[in-house]
Parts: C-alpha cells; sequence; structure tokens
C-alpha cells in the first residue's frame, strides 16, 4: 500500500517526440485512479514510467516515500496488468502466478498459499495445471490479474487491461476489478480510452490530451463540470454540443448574429457554449426557460437506442449538428422544426481561444 | 480446403508418388549393389533386385575393416561424422541463439552495424569463401582437427538471422511482464526465451546435423590425415582408388550407412521438426 506522486514528469522519445510534458498527479493511499484520453495522448507511456519500464526525461516520481527514477520496475513493489496480458505461454497458470515470488525467494510453502489464495478469489483454481493458450480470453484476463495479486504489491497498474474482451465480459471484468480493488485497497492507476470503463472504476479521473493534463476529479465533478471545451467533448456519451457564440444586446448569439441563445453572465465578447444532449429540452409552449438557452432545430434523424432516444438536427447558422435525448418511443419526421430550451444552471460556457472553462 | 473431386485426388496421388519414385530409385540402387558380388556390378547391367550378399557384404565393412577399398574402419569414420555433424549443430545453434538474444534485447553501441555484419556473412557461405577460410585455418594450425573441420562450419549467419526473426515475433510485453517478476535478462533467457525457442532449436538441430553430415568440400580439403576422415569423404576416396576397380560392393554399403544416422535424426524429431516449422508457441 503506498501513494504515488508525479511532479512534473516529463517524456521525450527520440527524436524529440514529446509524449508527457510536466504531468503532476497526486495519488492517496488505496486510491483508483484512471487516466482517460484518447489513443496516442501519452496514457501508457505515463502508466509505463510509473512501472519503470519507461525511463523518465524530466520530474520525479514517489512511490510511498521513494523517489524510483532510478529503481528497476521489480524493485518498485508494482504490478502491471498488460492489454495482451503477457501470459509466459510454455508455464502453467500455477507458475504464470507463482514465477514473480520464485524470482525473489519467497518460501516453497508460502508462494502455495498465495497462488492458491489468488485463485480461489479470482476463481481460476480449477485450471491452475492449464496452460495460457487452454483458456479463454476471460479466464486469461482473470489469470493476468492473478499475477498481480500474489505479489501483494503497493501498487496496481493497468494497461487497458479490458480491451481484449467482448462487450459483455468487458462489463463483467469491470466490476470484478472495482471489487476486488476495494477488497484489497491496493493504490491502482489504471489506462483505458473508454469514458465509460473511466465513469464507473474511478475514485478520480485525470484526462488526458496531447501529453497534458486537462482536469483531474471524480467522475461525477469532471461530467458535471468539465474543465475545458476538451473534457467536455471527449466525457459523456453522446458528446456534449459546443456552440461558437459571440456577445449581442442582451446576450449570447450564434456566429451570424442570429438567434438568441443565452444570457452572458461573462461579459465576453466570444465564447463556446456547452449544452449536454440530456439537458436540451422542448420549450413548453415554444417559450424557453427564464434566462436560459433558446434554439430552434430542425430534425435530421432520429436515433432509437432502447432506453431513449437521440434526436440530431441542425440550427441554421450552426456548422456541427445538435443531438437532443428524448423518450425511448419519440418519433419526429426528418424536417421538423423544434424549439428547445436548457436551464441557465446547464449551461457550460468555455473560453473561444483557450477552451477553458468559465462559469464556476 | 475441402475438395472432392476423384479425378483430383487421383492426379494429385500420382504427382506424389512419382516424386517418391524418383527419390527412393537411387537409393534402391545403391542398396541392391551392396548385397551383390563386386563382378556383378561391372557386367555392365546394373541389378535391381537385391543379390544374396547382403549378409557377407556388410559383414567384410564391419569386420574385414575397409582397408581393401583404401578407406580407414567404418567405425572411425561414422564417429568422425557424428561429431562433425553436431559439433556443427550444437556449435551453431549456441551461438546463434545467443546472437540473436543480443542482438534483439539489448541496445548496446553499434548494434545495428552488426546486425548487418552478419546478415551479410548470409550472402558468403564456406564455398564462396573457401580459400580464405583454407588460409586462415591453415595459418592457425588447424588442418586435420576437429576444431579445423568444424570451426569454419559454425560461423555462419542463417540461424542467428532465424531466431532473430522469431523473437521479433515475442510480444514485447512478455519481456516486461518478466522484468517486473523480477527476471534478469539471462533469467528472461533462460526460465522463457529458451523454452518458446524449443520447437525452433529442434527443427535447426535437423537441418544442420543434415548438413554437417553432408559436408564434403570442407572436410576434402583441410583433412589430409586419414584418422579426421568423414564418411562422405571416405566414399569419394574410395571411388578413385588408384590402379584398381572401385569395390562397389562395398562403397554402395558404405553409403547406405551414411544415410542411416540422418535418417534417425528426422525419423525421431520429426514431431518437433514439424512443429517448429509450421507453429510458434504463443
Ligand atoms: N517508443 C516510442 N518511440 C517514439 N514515440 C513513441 C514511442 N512510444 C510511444 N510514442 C509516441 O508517444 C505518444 C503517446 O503514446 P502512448 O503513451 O502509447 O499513447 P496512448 O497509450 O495514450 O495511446 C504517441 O504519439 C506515440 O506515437
Ligand atoms: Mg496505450
Amino acid at each position: 500500500m503506498a501513494t504515488i506522486l508525479l511532479d512534473q514528469v516529463r517524456k521525450v522519445y527520440a527524436g524529440n517526440v514529446e509524449a508527457v510534458k510536466g504531468v503532476s498527479i497526486d495519488i492517496a493511499d488505496g486510491e483508483f485512479i484512471v487516466l482517460v484520453g484518447p489513443s496516442g495522448c501519452g496514457k501508457s507511456t505515463l502508466l509505463r514510467m510509473i512501472a519503470g519500464l519507461e525511463e523518465i526525461s524530466g520530474g520525479e516520481i514517489h512511490i510511498g516515500d521513494r523517489v524510483v527514477n532510478n529503481v528497476e520496475p521489480a524493485d518498485r513493489d508494482i504490478a502491471m496488468v498488460f492489454q495482451n496480458y503477457a501470459l509466459y505461454p510454455h508455464m502453467s497458470v500455477y507458475d504464470n502466478l507463482a514465477y514473480g515470488l520464485r524470482n525473489r525467494g519467497v518460501a516453497k510453502g508460502e508462494i502455495d498459499s498465495r497462488v492458491k489464495e489468488a485463485a480461489r478469489i479470482l476463481e481460476i483454481g480449477t485450471f491452475l495445471d492449464r496452460k495460457p493458450r487452454q483458456l479463454s480470453g476471460g479466464q486469461r484476463q482473470r489469470v493476468a490479474m492473478g499475477r498481480a495479486i500474489v505479489r501483494q504489491p503497493a501498487a496496481f497498474l493497468f494497461d487497458e487491461p479490458l480491451s481484449n474482451l467482448d462487450a459483455k465480459l468487458r462489463v463483467q471484468m469491470r466490476i470484478e476489478i472495482k471489487r476486488l480493488q476495494k477488497a484489497l485497497g491496493t493504490t491502482s492507476v489504471y489506462v483505458t480510452h473508454d469514458q465509460l470503463e473511466a465513469m464507473t472504476l474511478a475514485n478520480r479521473l485525470v484526462v488526458l490530451n496531447h501529453g497534458r493534463i486537462e482536469q483531474i476529479g471524480t467522475p461525477l465533478d469532471v461530467y458535471e463540470a468539465p474543465a475545458t471545451t476538451f473534457v467536455a467533448g471527449f466525457i459523456g456519451s453522446p458528446a456534449m454540443n459546443l456552440i461558437p457564440v459571440k456577445a449581442k444586446e442582451g446576450g449570447l448569439a450564434l456566429e451570424t448574429g442570429e438567434g438568441l441563445l443565452a444570457p452572458n453572465g461573462h461579459g465576453v465578447a466570444q465564447a463556446i457554449l456547452g449544452v449536454r444532449p440530456e439537458d436540451l429540452v422542448l420549450a413548453t409552449d415554444g417559450v424557453a426557460a427564464p434566462g436560459g438557452l433558446s434554439l430552434e432545430m430542425t430534425v435530421i434523424a432520429v436515433e432509437p437506442v432502447g432506453a431513449e432516444s437521440y434526436v440530431h438536427g441542425t440550427v441554421e447558422g450552426l456548422k456541427d449538428d445538435i443531438v437532443m435525448r428524448a423518450g425511448p418511443k419519440t418519433d419526429y419526421a426528418p424536417g421538423s422544426r423544434l424549439k428547445l430550451t436548457a436551464v441557465p444552471e446547464k449551461l457550460h460556457i468555455f473560453d473561444a481561444q483557450t477552451g477553458a472553462r468559465l462559469n464556476a | 480446403m475441402v475438395e472432392n473431386r476423384p479425378w483430383l485426388t487421383f492426379f494429385s496421388h500420382f504427382i506424389l508418388l512419382a516424386g517418391v519414385v524418383i527419390v527412393l530409385f537411387p537409393v534402391w540402387v545403391a542398396f541392391v549393389a551392396s548385397t551383390h558380388d563386386p563382378r556383378d556390378m561391372l557386367s555392365g547391367v546394373v541389378p535391381l533386385w537385391p543379390g544374396d550378399r547382403f549378409i557377407q557384404n556388410y559383414y567384410e565393412i564391419f569386420v574385414e575393416g575397409m582397408a581393401k577399398a583404401g578407406a580407414p574402419p567404418i567405425g572411425l569414420l561414422m564417429m568422425n561424422s557424428l561429431i562433425m555433424a553436431l559439433a556443427i549443430a550444437i556449435g551453431k545453434i549456441a551461438i546463434s541463439i545467443i546472437s540473436a538474444f543480443a542482438i534483439v534485447y539489448f541496445r548496446f553501441p553499434l548494434r545495428v552495424l552488426f546486425f548487418w555484419l552478419i546478415f551479410i556473412t548470409l550472402m558468403l557461405p564456406v564455398e564462396v569463401r573457401i580459400l580464405p577460410t583454407f588460409e586462415v585455418t591453415a595459418g592457425l594450425g588447424l588442418l586435420n582437427s576437429y576444431t579445423g573441420l568444424t570451426l569454419p562450419l559454425i560461423a555462419s549467419a542463417t540461424a542467428t538471422f532465424l531466431f532473430r526473426q522469431f523473437y521479433m515475433t515475442i510480444p514485447e510485453e512478455l519481456s516486461e511482464a518478466a522484468r517486473i517478476d523480477g527476471a534478469g535478462p539471462m533469467k528472461f533467457f533462460r526460465d522463457i526465451l529458451l523454452p518458446l525457442s524449443r520447437t525452433n532449436i529442434a527443427g535447426l538441430f535437423v537441418i544442420l546435423f543434415i548438413y554437417g553430415w553432408n559436408q564434403y568440400l570442407w572436410p576434402l580439403l583441410v583433412t589430409t590425415d586419414e584418422g579426421y576422415y568423414t564418411i562422405v569423404i571416405s566414399i569419394q576416396r574410395m571411388v578413385s582408388v588408384p590402379d584398381s576397380e572401385p569395390l562397389w560392393h562395398v562403397i554402395m554399403a558404405t553409403v547406405i550407412l551414411a544415410m542411416i544416422p540422418p535418417v534417425l535424426v528426422v525419423v525421431f524429431m520429426q514431431r518437433l521438426f514439424i512443429k517448429g516449422l509450421v507453429e510458434t508457441e504463443k
């Protein structure tokens, strides 16, 4: 068990590719941190630096109370679960779990009891004698987890461990990982590009983009108050509607000057206005919520997804489509015009240049 | 692909059988010749069915020795060939597996240069560089020695290249997982890389054993002392005896005997060998 502290960590690859550009995170003991971001944003690089598999170009990484920049992976007291599991193909499941312990000179009896215990927790006891290739994807995933657990490390590091599984198994293993981490109380850093996985697993999310942190916060904080337009667009599905606006007498309007959208509470000349699909509602009797958003959308298509539907439409003077969430059996003919509104508390205002959040 | 066309089945079997006949016919002739009286061979008509001297001819080789035919005892020849084939196979595998390990898993200065140096030797088999190689071997005083017989043939890149290609297909995460599990480079090599290379090693062993066993030109050059003759060389010596007719029944019996060890190696390692060629455990 340990805290992990990243202090201005940087990674520059050969050829001057700066994959991680000064990242600082303070991870509490027992916390489940999820690094999330689009492919290529530097998540794996960051995780591998914590593991010791990648050299650190700048800054410091502390695990517990020591700086580990120059400590070998084996001596960092961490365990890692890889996307492709990286099980030793020629060893039985038992030996896969025991290998790391044997290398550390753990006594035979102790190894046996730890392996059996991990096998019991993960329900892999019945195939300890099998080779990895005789296992299904989900079972391999469990073995990979087992290999991490038997080590009883200070921290677990996960690099997209579920992305090779089918959808159903992914949900199941996600819940299992969460349960396991809670039960063991081991500090965990988990990398994923799947925002749903990130939201459901994390105590705190770290949203990365181009090697920089965009936001750190609890999943709900990040969802309700995204710090930047990037986070606003990345977290949430379907994504938040982002509408470029400019100041006009009486409030904010589309860039063409048409249509009053919302009050200008921040006195800006230009801004990006964000509103989530589920916060858009039909204006009752064509009257917008007081002080809230008001726009008129022309329906292009309705996507029913079962429990709800997504209404896609265009707004005159706006390049991107707008998405609204509606009830399960919504049926608008393409071309119908809808008057939409949203209450002022649900509007997000971002700086037009930097993309930083303006409202609290 | 599942096909069910009778004429296709017939045709493919016919081709295969024809191939088998073409390959086996000379072997059959050699065997037949080794069971006849030497005079039968000189009569002008090559017999196609075994004669009655099987036991007598082979007895002659083993017990009376081959001095009459102009060659050292068969036991010595077989032993020399075996030493040469084993040394070449084991030596090549040992050296190439280690150098491939170094090239794939370590970042040392001039790594790429070393790789290309090794790679270039692929284009220089012994036959191409035979004179300079002989020069060096002679200069080192290695003529008429097992070292001289095997060392120059061990130094070649084919096997290194094969192992390198194999290591490149092993996911990087495997070595990283081992690193986290506390296995240093040598431990990783011994505990993970070697067991994973098992089928490749077996396949290569078969190929290299036969390669070493069948060596002709090189042993012919570096051995003048009969004590170092290999069985393949002895056949050549017996064929070109001065001032008399070659003893064809002895020669052919030697040929048959010379074929047995490679055949045994193939038969016993066939399962692993095929596996090494068609699949890799990953
Ligand atoms: N070994 C490497 N050499 C050079 N560039 C690399 C290397 N590994 C990753 N990168 C680059 O660093 C960036 C971040 O990679 P990575 O951390 O793997 O992204 P992610 O895991 O978020 O998808 C990418 O632009 C990638 O091309
Ligand atoms: Mg990655």
